[in-house]
């Protein structure tokens, strides 16, 4: 929707409005720009001569190459899998009201915080070649070999991206389809259209937005795929980010390790300018001020059987992989019982590594809600500025909101270290440098959560509450406020999710004594033994309930439409 | 974002943060060090009693990482100490002059075999044998004899019972790739690692991803062999549910099939704190900071004499005649061995 303003009082404004991007943009200078850049700086310049002998194997073999190309492939596939999967999900929980329906929610995001190898363990003990799956199916069909082969192979983290993102799809798409008017459909139903017909011609368009924009988010986060595909895929796969980790950390090629993440910048930089060129052109404002058109209880038969059909899915996908980690915490050699949690609280050596669980819960929700508050303050005001941002402004200024998300981990934390070490920016030992970096990484989940309601918000309605004498913070109350609620809610609940499971750059930030969840998993993981194993489980266990429990919270602490 | 019980909440956070952050009084001497490091709190109370200085650790990531890190900042370093270089990167870390001399009187104590760094800029503080370890129930189930090193794994009864790491990403998998390099030499190497692909060799990114993942004694995992330390049988018993008699799986120690890994610690350059350093690397190297060491790190302390833990002297074992390449020699094959590993094994 085109914006552009007249009148002199408007002038005002949009200088005002201006001033709405320095936050953000202030934020990235320090902590992504100067970092970045002075990381690019060192590795291709280490003697203040640009060095490029070791950037021959670049382009001297096919390797690379197809590499990219590998990366580009298998985020497109997991990304469109993705959409086809879940946006059932998403329609159901748009639509329909029913019994558990907020708890099912709430587990469906779940997954977003496990960590990779936890992840890879679910799947094994699952689907592995002696896992519940093909154990079952060896009885019950009395065969010798396993049925499922997915271990190693590209299906394996395909699923596994798409166990990650399918709330990104549910939460996004499906908070955005909540708010479509129902009847349009129904006239259309009613001049004959088949329900094919209406989804195709009258849905689908409304949704494109929310479904770009949430297509745009898992594409970007499987391109800088590292774990999953390292861990799920084996190592006959490697995508871009994971060939930057080989080359930067036991390689020592720098230079090479650079010029990959600047690959990779350069890559998701044009394609998310694309997107936001397309954003533009499909963003629809919605005419009915009906912001929450009420859910229906379901009623028909074939209703009850969609909603059904779809929660078992989501039982069996999502499900599915946190029961197996649930039941590796309490199956112990001897039987179900609690010992590897009550293990967790033993510290039996006396050890510096040791981590009582309520100090990691309390280290991780720490960050997480440093994070998530950055995140949504930032996030904010990008989105503020570029809903009303000229089109070269936003054509320019978007993606680059997004890059922190598609920039290489390794790079970023590497460039913090040589680039935040002096005051007044001596940040790079300081407790809150993680969660600076989580806010970095969650940031670009916020706006992309955010910008398709408020593109949604007719001007035409704040002119009427304005012209029927509503101060504008009175409009901005009544009228935008309930509609961002719930978009700024789903960005929340990204920046915590993304800060509990630490995500990303924050592996390679350095940090002081504060273990979290996850760094509490992985010690479990690095030392052999039965009782670690099922301790690294307990552990993931409990970081589930955490990040649960922290989206219940964020729910609460979101005033409901209008109340301030 | 309107709501003020939001807004009490997040200046406290912030509040308490900026008050934790601001206590420190006492003299401090930062070491800096990968996310396994660990000995127990009492210990580094002890320093502090002695030299009313408190040690300050920094984590930052996996040995490779840490070094990386520690390289990069090296105008301006991040710590006093470095802990956690061993005799694979140990060349990389010398030669990019991130650490100064100091000649412990420790280091009298040590072994010559240990002490790969004749200037003394990087000392030894403990090491561990990477090895082959297979699951002893499984063999004698099968009627299996377990392998005895290197040369049996490319055989036909052992066929699609081996797991090993991936040199390019895990620690463990570069140390077993130079096993295979010290022991058939720089051609024979290739020739092994071919038929080892032949024999159906398994490949993981990591250690956990095998341990846990693959190898016969995690849930849903099939394969007896695994890459692993010549402690694991003993973290095994240490960490197992059930009181143990023996252990449920065994080290390959025969000649020639393990590396040493020596994990070193050095001063680094250009640290404002030279005196406080020292102490902190005499104290590592110290009879109380070394008999710390196995139960903490399941590896062994670098002083011989330092008294054991029941369950090392039970069931860890050493390597007999392990491969001991000289880091310049690691340092000037590396790249070359796993690329030529990648060629070989994986495409």
């Amino acid at each position: 929707m085109d914006r552009d303003l007249d009148g002199c009082g408007f002038e005002m404004k949009s200088r005002l409005h201006t001033w709405l991007v320095l936050p953000p943009l202030l934020f990235l200078g320090i902590f992504y720009f100067y970092p970045l850049i002075s990381i690019l700086f060192l590795s291709f310049m280490p003697e203040g001569a640009f060095e490029i002998t070791k950037l021959y194997k670049l382009v001297r073999t096919g390797y690379y190459a197809g590499v990219l190309w590998f990366t580009v492939w298998q985020a497109a596939l997991s990304t469109l899998l993705t959409v086809i999967v879940a946006l059932p999900g998403a329609y159901v929980f748009a639509r329909f009201d029913f019994k558990g329906k907020v708890l099912l929610q709430n587990l469906a995001t779940i997954p977003f915080v496990l960590p990779t190898v936890v992840t890879a363990a679910a799947f094994h003990a699952l689907l592995g070649p002696r896992g519940l799956v093909n154990m079952i199916l060896m009885r019950l069909f009395h065969l010798e070999t396993p049925v499922i082969h997915l271990d190693q192979t590209v299906w394996f983290f395909l699923l596994a991206h798409v166990f990650y993102n399918y709330t990104v799809i549910l939460r996004i798409v499906g908070g955005f389809w909540s708010r479509l008017p129902k009847n349009l459909g129904e006239s259309a139903r009613m001049l004959g259209a088949s329900d094919t017909r209406v989804f195709f011609s009258i849905t689908l368009p409304l949704l494109k937005p929310a479904i770009l924009a949430a297509s745009l988010l898992v594409f970007v986060f499987c391109f800088t795929s590292f774990g999953v595909v390292l861990i799920l895929g084996g190592p006959r796969f490697a995508t871009v980010e994971v060939e930057i980790y080989r080359q930067a950390l036991h390689l020592f090629n720098l230079p090479m390790a650079s010029a990959l993440a600047l690959i990779q910048i350069g890559f998701t930089f044009g394609l998310i300018a694309v997107y936001t060129k397309l954003e533009r052109k499909v963003a629809v404002s919605l005419t009915l001020p009906d912001s929450h058109s009420p859910h229906q209880k379901i009623q028909t038969p074939q209703e009850c059987f969609f909603v059904g059909v779809n929660i078992l899915w989501m039982a069996i996908l999502l499900g599915a992989p946190l029961m197996a980690l649930f039941l590796q915490s309490v199956l112990t050699e001897e039987g179900p019982s609690l010992v590897y949690y009550a293990g967790l609280l033993e510290n039996k050596i006396a050890s510096i590594l040791y981590v009582a669980p309520i100090a990691a819960i309390a280290n991780s929700l720490g960050y997480a809600l440093v994070a998530t508050l950055i995140a949504l303050v930032l996030g904010w005001f990008s989105a503020a500025f570029l809903v009303g941002a000229k089109k070269q402004g936003a054509l320019i200024l978007d993606p680059l909101f997004m890059l922190p998300l598609s920039t290489s981990a390794i790079t970023l934390g590497f460039g913090f270290v040589i680039a935040l070490d002096e005051p007044p920016l001596n940040l790079r030992s300081s407790i809150f440098l993680p969660a600076i970096a989580h806010a970095m990484v969650a940031f670009p989940f916020v706006i992309r959560s955010l910008l398709p309601a408020w593109r949604s918000i007719p001007q035409n309605l704040r002119d009427a509450a304005a012209l029927l004498g509503a101060s504008p913070l009175r409009t901005w109350c009544v009228i935008d406020w309930p509609i961002l609620r719930r978009a700024l809610l789903v960005g929340a609940v990204f920046a915590f999710a993304i800060s509990m499971g630490e995500f990303g750059a924050t592996v390679f930030v350095v940090r002081p004594q504060t273990p979290t969840m996850p760094l509490a998993i992985f010690r479990y993981l690095s030392h052999p033994g039965s009782l670690n194993y099922g301790q690294a489980m307990a552990m993931s266990c409990l970081l589930m309930i955490t990040t649960a429990a922290g989206f219940l919270f964020l729910q609460k602490m979101m005033p409901r439409s209008g109340g301030f | 974002m309107c709501n003020p019980r939001t807004l009490v909440l997040c200046i406290l956070f912030f509040l308490s943060a900026g008050i934790a952050e601001a206590k420190e009084k006492i003299p401090f001497v930062t070491l800096m060090t990968h996310d396994s490091f660990a000995v127990s709190q009492a210990l580094l109370d002890d320093f502090e009693k002695q030299h009313g200085a408190e040690i300050k650790i920094l984590k930052s990531g996996d040995a490779g990482a840490a070094l990386n890190q520690a390289i990069l900042s090296k105008k301006n370093p991040l710590a006093d100490v470095f802990f956690g270089v061993d005799n694979t990167f140990m060349s990389r870390a010398l030669s990019a002059g991130i650490f100064e001399p100091y000649e412990s009187p420790f280091l009298r104590d040590l072994p010559n075999a240990l002490k790969l760094d004749p200037s003394n800029r990087l000392l030894p503080v403990d090491y561990g044998d990477v090895c082959l370890n297979y699951d002893k129930s499984w063999f004698s189930k099968k009627g299996l004899a377990p392998p005895r090193g290197l040369d049996d794994l490319i055989m036909p009864p052992y066929k699609g019972l081996t797991i090993v790491q991936n040199p390019a990403t895990s620690s463990p998998g570069l140390a077993f790739l130079i096993t295979t390099v010290g022991k058939y030499g720089a051609s024979g190497y290739v020739e092994f690692w071919k038929k080892l692909r032949a024999n159906d060799v398994y490949v993981t990114a990591g250690w956990s991803e095998a341990y846990y993942g693959k190898f016969v004694r995690a849930k849903g995992g099939t394969r007896p062999i695994v890459v692993s330390y010549a402690s694991s049988p003993a973290a095994e018993v240490y960490y197992s549910e059930k009181k143990l008699a023996d252990t449920p799986t065994a080290g390959i120690l025969d000649s020639g099939s393990a590396f040493r890994q020596i994990e070193f610690v050095g001063i680094l350059k250009n640290t404002a704190k030279r005196e406080l350093a020292k102490k902190l690397i005499d104290f590592m190297l110290s009879p109380a900071f070394q008999k710390e060491i196995p139960l903490h790190m399941w590896v062994f302390p670098a002083n011989p004499e330092t008294p054991l833990p029941d369950v090392f002297l039970k069931y860890a074992q050493k390597a007999k005649a392990p491969i001991l390449l000289l880091p310049d020699t690691i340092e000037n094959g590396r790249e070359k061995w796993i690329e030529t590993w990648t060629d070989v094994v994986l495409r």
